[in-house]
């Protein structure tokens, strides 16, 4: 049975469904992200994206920035879904939620899964733009990089 | 031994197919799969640095030593999430 907090979907992603799914009655705080599709990147217009994923690869990268967000931060609970396939302007590409007993940690732990997510999940984004097509290569996934995991924390502190 | 190789993004583009058979010498690291790929697909080199693996489903190094039957799967660089 998979573990419902950490998913690849090509169906859209629903923030409150995601949220439930690690709120309990000793959470105070809920803290959600959501990426959307924007309709312009590096001054061209974009049409719309289509995000490929190594879905098995994926799904465990998610569940290791969960346990590097616990050892940081023991309280919190973690969810993150991310979508694939063509995604319209204004779609939600990905959704993270953190919950934990106050809000501090929630915001934190949310803020270091996107940042990790952008370094490590493989996940690719095609860019469809007036004009032309183009794949958006970041960062060399590499989970072991430690300078990578510090300047992550870093965003969150 | 033989092994399979997943491409994804760019590098699937380039190669034109998602999955790869290959039948490389016993005692071979994910490297020689890799070095396999820069000799038969131009544009392939452009990647060497900043390409990373796995095997099996779980991150590797490109010294990883492969076994039959394995699963290597390389990865360009992630763009995952939305900033």
């Amino acid at each position: 049975m998979s573990d419902p907090r950490f998913r690849v979907t090509s169906d859209p992603l629903d923030a409150t469904v995601v949220s439930t799914i690690v709120s309990s009655a000793d959470c105070g705080a809920v803290a959600t992200f959501v990426g959307l599709v924007r309709n312009e990147n590096g001054g061209r217009r974009v049409l719309w994206l289509e995000y490929e994923a190594y879905e098995p690869l994926a799904v465990k990268a998610f569940a290791r920035i969960d346990e590097e967000a616990g050892e940081r931060w023991p309280s919190i609970g973690l969810a993150i879904h991310h979508r694939i396939g063509r995604l319209e302007i204004g779609d939600a590409s990905v959704v993270i939620a953190a919950t934990s007993p106050h809000r501090a940690e929630a915001f934190a732990a949310c803020r270091y899964a996107i940042e990790r997510i952008k370094q490590i999940a493989p996940i690719w984004k095609h860019e469809h733009f007036e004009g032309g097509e183009t794949w958006i290569e970041g960062a060399t996934a590499d989970p072991m990089d430690e300078d990578a995991r510090r300047m992550a924390f870093e965003q969150c502190t | 031994m033989h092994v399979t190789i997943r491409l994804f993004a760019r590098l699937r583009e380039m190669a034109g197919a998602q999955e790869i058979r290959r039948t490389l010498p016993d005692g071979s690291s994910v490297r020689a799969a890799w070095d396999s790929l820069v000799t038969e697909f131009p544009g392939f080199d452009d990647y060497s640095r900043a390409v990373s693996c796995a095997v099996n489903e779980e991150y590797a190094r490109m010294t990883t030593p492969l076994s039959d039957g394995d699963d290597v799967a390389f990865l360009p660089p992630v763009s995952g999430g939305q900033s």
